[in-house]
């Protein structure tokens, strides 16, 4: 046996178990981080089998080995590059022609490996025999069969893993190309025999140039001498496309299947079926032609209520353990600079990272069942109609709608797009749609300014502006920041299965570690730099003298008349240190770019304060109209609103309409930034939504304006 | 007698005799299996009639109807 750490990479289609199959072999022993530079998530795990380290890569669940795809130029780089001592490649036994097609291109890369036959029960329950030495037999690798779901036979797995490792034999495999096309292969073989120190399997080399390749000729022109190479494959790959008389790289795909059929129809004892499994008995009612769509609409339904209803409970609680907290430290503690940090920077701070995690939590297991279900990929057929209208995928359906409830979920939630294009879009428009915390702002404002019969209107027009401008920025970056065609939706409608309740835990639970780990220190950070820039300068100039006004309140009045006095004071004080400070000069600097809103520096502030999380524009406000901390219910506040003679109805539609559109809050920022793995995203998502409402705020103000109101 | 694919009705199926197109678009198709000779089965259509569903080597694909047309049929037998 050999000693050390043995490096498995699993690979292995999409929905074939294989990350059930991971989990099995690790348990809890795993690491979820990205691969350098690219958002493809990367997992590993650590398992000792008798007496052998295990080190297993989870490579991403890919159909095939192209360059076509960013999860699969990972998938074989990994291979390809780290060299791990063995392949094990998961198969659907119950769908087993499409998987071996794989198989077939992960043995071209001449690496160990050993075929992990999973869901063998199912297989059996469609009629399928498996003869697993045969198959065994003609590959000339280990075939273990098992049922991940159940967890038998990940023992059996690892012990053929270990076995083969052992051995370290690799059993020369090659796929019969056919005449003409073998011809090919040899000249372009001819041709690589002048560069050396290549770390690509020949073989596949060749293979990968007649296909043309993007990524193995970018790899091979960086070669000294590659590039006279390159145009002499070139050369052979057109004198070859001729005799052939079809592009190479799809009659070599069918001659891979060709010879997958082969291997297929000699192992399993198959009756070429295309019956009706119950899958599809389950799928006749959920896709229905006329209430699939309720169903579809029934279940996000129950999503969104169990992420933000039954979230909002736990919410509660945190967001009151959390003042606790910051009431007992602020009370054992003298006033000062030090306790406003740490009751309203650090303890505040960390309190709007974590009232977000129970959100999080029910939002992944959420989509974990409905991936796991087999679900996903139903809701996206049943809507991909609606959102290609807008040039998005069906599964972008999902994101968008929890952006009604948060955006942060939302954008965690646009993983489960694969197109990059389909991501982007969607990230860049979910906080268009009017998040949870957006609404205290609209209801101050509404009762303050609108009569009660127009309230339910104005409300409606201000959610319905937020989708039609998504519909329209959709569109806009569809065609300009991401043209092309868009990926075909070409997808795999899985079997329903069953979830464990194992997998789903491990997903909620991982997922949830890497928002509080990157997005969590993110929003902490800027939640402290936007106290400092609420609270500083700290030693400003006051008009009034208040600490005199106090001592004089104080002497002159007895307690129960004094305390009303004082704490009238103490609103005022804050009003105008509030004023005076950085974010308040702030205002006052934009108030020029603000005032064709109809906006003055008060409402700049609130603005700038509400970057934070929208909900603080109520309480920005409570504090410079000195009203005291208040609920956006609260009579006081709207009364000092209507008072103000800067605001009007038209003002106050205005106003809200520029909370509807303006900069996503600190979190949302943070989260892009996590979730697209650079800067520039959060900055332009930035720097759009505030010009967008600009424009929008500028249309209804001026218009409002000229039409009268 | 030839149609593409997103011409047939659900139960029909057929025989693939070709694929068109170019590209990343063939290629996908190709690699899901989707290669000459291979038996599919319409299954439906979505709700709002596009994309559809098929059913080909013993698993189930859903594909838009601009991709299905790109996919030559011989029809064999009529409703099963």
């Amino acid at each position: 046996m050999s000693t050390g750490c043995m490096t498995v990479a699993l690979a292995g289609n999409p929905n074939s178990g294989k990350t059930t199959i991971f989990n099995n072999i690790t348990g809890a022993h795993q690491h979820v981080g990205n691969y350098a530079g690219v958002t493809v998530e990367r997992r590993e795990g650590f398992r000792r089998f008798q007496g052998q380290d295990l080190l297993v890569i989870d490579l991403p669940g890919t159909y095939s080995l192209t360059a076509n795809s960013l999860d699969e130029v990972v998938a074989r780089n990994v291979i390809i590059d780290e060299k791990p001592d063995l392949i094990v490649n998961v198969l659907d036994a119950s769908n087993l022609e499409r998987n071996l097609y794989l198989a077939v291109q992960l043995l071209e890369l001449e690496r160990p490996m050993v075929l992990a036959l999973n869901m063998t029960d199912m297989a059996e329950q469609a009629g399928l025999k498996l003869d697993e030495t045969a198959l065994q037999r003609r590959l000339g690798i280990p075939v273990v069969g098992l049922v991940g779901n159940r967890n038998q036979g990940t023992d059996e797995l690892l012990q053929a893993v270990v076995d083969a490792s052992a051995t370290h034999a690799f059993h020369p495999f090659s796929v019969d190309y056919g005449l003409k096309i073998e011809m090919g292969i040899k000249q372009v073989l001819e041709a690589l025999k002048t560069l050396t120190n290549l770390k690509y399997p020949m073989r596949w080399l060749a293979i990968k140039l007649l296909e043309n390749d993007s990524d193995v000729k970018n790899a091979i022109a960086g070669i000294a001498g590659g590039d006279k190479v390159l145009s002499s494959v070139e050369a052979i790959r057109n004198k070859t496309t001729v005799i052939v008389g079809e592009e190479l790289e799809i009659a070599m795909a069918e001659f891979r299947y060709q010879y997958v059929g082969e291997v297929y129809r000699d192992f399993v004892d198959s009756r070429a079926r295309t019956e009706q499994s119950v899958s599809d008995r389950i799928d006749k009612v959920l896709t229905h032609r006329i209430i699939g769509i309720p169903i579809f609409f029934g279940i996000m339904w129950l999503l969104f209520n169990i992420v933000f209803t039954v979230g909002e409970i736990p919410k509660g609680w945190i967001e009151e353990g959390v003042k606790w907290i910051g009431g007992t430290v602020g009370a054992n503690m003298v006033e000062g600079q030090l306790r406003s940090l740490l009751v309203d920077g650090i303890i505040g701070g960390v309190g709007s990272v974590i009232t977000f995690l129970p959100m999080i939590l029910l939002l992944f297991l959420g989509i974990a069942l409905l991936e796991d279900t087999g679900y996903m990929a139903r809701a996206a057929f049943v809507m991909d109609r609606v959102m290609r209208a807008v040039g998005l995928h069906g599964k972008s359906f999902i994101p968008l709608l929890l952006g009604f409830g948060c955006s942060v979920p939302a954008i965690m939630g646009t993983r489960t797009l694969e197109n990059r294009g389909d991501r982007m879009v969607t990230i860049l428009v979910s906080p268009l749609m009017s998040c949870s915390a957006r609404l205290p702002v609209y209801t101050l404002l509404i009762a303050a300014f609108f009569s009660e019969s127009m309230a339910g209107s104005v409300l409606f027009s201000i959610y319905f502006l937020g989708v039609a401008l998504a519909v329209g920025m959709a569109l806009l970056f569809r065609k300009f920041l991401f043209p092309g065609a868009t990926e075909p939706f070409i997808m795999e409608m899985p079997s329903y299965h069953i979830p464990t309740v194992r997998s789903i835990l491990i997903h909620m639970w991982e997922r949830s570690i890497l928002y509080l780990k990157k997005a969590g220190t993110l929003i902490l950070t800027a939640s402290i730099l936007m106290w400092f820039l609420t609270n500083y300068p700290a030693n400003v100039e006051y008009v009034k003298d208040y600490d005199s006004a106090k001592v004089a309140v104080t002497e002159k009045y007895d307690a129960p008349t004094a305390n009303p006095m004082l704490a009238q004071l103490d609103k005022e004080q804050a009003a105008e240190k509030i004023a005076l400070s950085y974010a308040g000069r702030f205002g006052h600097f934009i108030e020029p770019v603000l005032k064709p809103l109809g906006f003055d520096w008060k409402m700049g502030v609130s603005l700038v304060s509400a970057v934070a999380a929208k909900e603080v524009l109520v309480s920005t406000l409570a504090t410079i109209y000195s009203v005291g901390d208040v609920e956006a219910d609260s009579q006081s506040l709207q009364e000092a609103l209507a008072a103000d003679p800067t605001f009007s109805p038209l003002v106050a539609l205005t106003l809200m309409v520029f909370t509807l559109l303006y900069s996503p809050c600190l979190a949302v920022l943070a989260v892009i930034r996590r979730e697209t793995n650079s800067w520039k995203w959060p900055a332009f998502s930035f720097v759009y939504s505030t010009a967008l409402a600009w424009i929008m705020a500028f249309i209804v103000y001026q218009g409002g304006s000229a039409l009268g109101f | 007698m030839k149609k593409t694919l997103d011409s047939l009705l659900p139960g029909e199926k057929g025989l693939i005799s070709r694929v068109t197109g170019i590209g990343p678009v063939k290629r996908r198709i190709v690699d899901m299996g989707l290669v000459t000779g291979t038996l599919v089965q319409v299954q439906k259509y979505a709700p709002l009639g596009d994309p559809m569903e098929i059913k080909a080597k013993n698993f189930n694909l859903s594909l838009r109807k601009t991709e299905a047309a790109l996919i030559e049929i011989n029809l064999t037998g009529g409703n099963a």
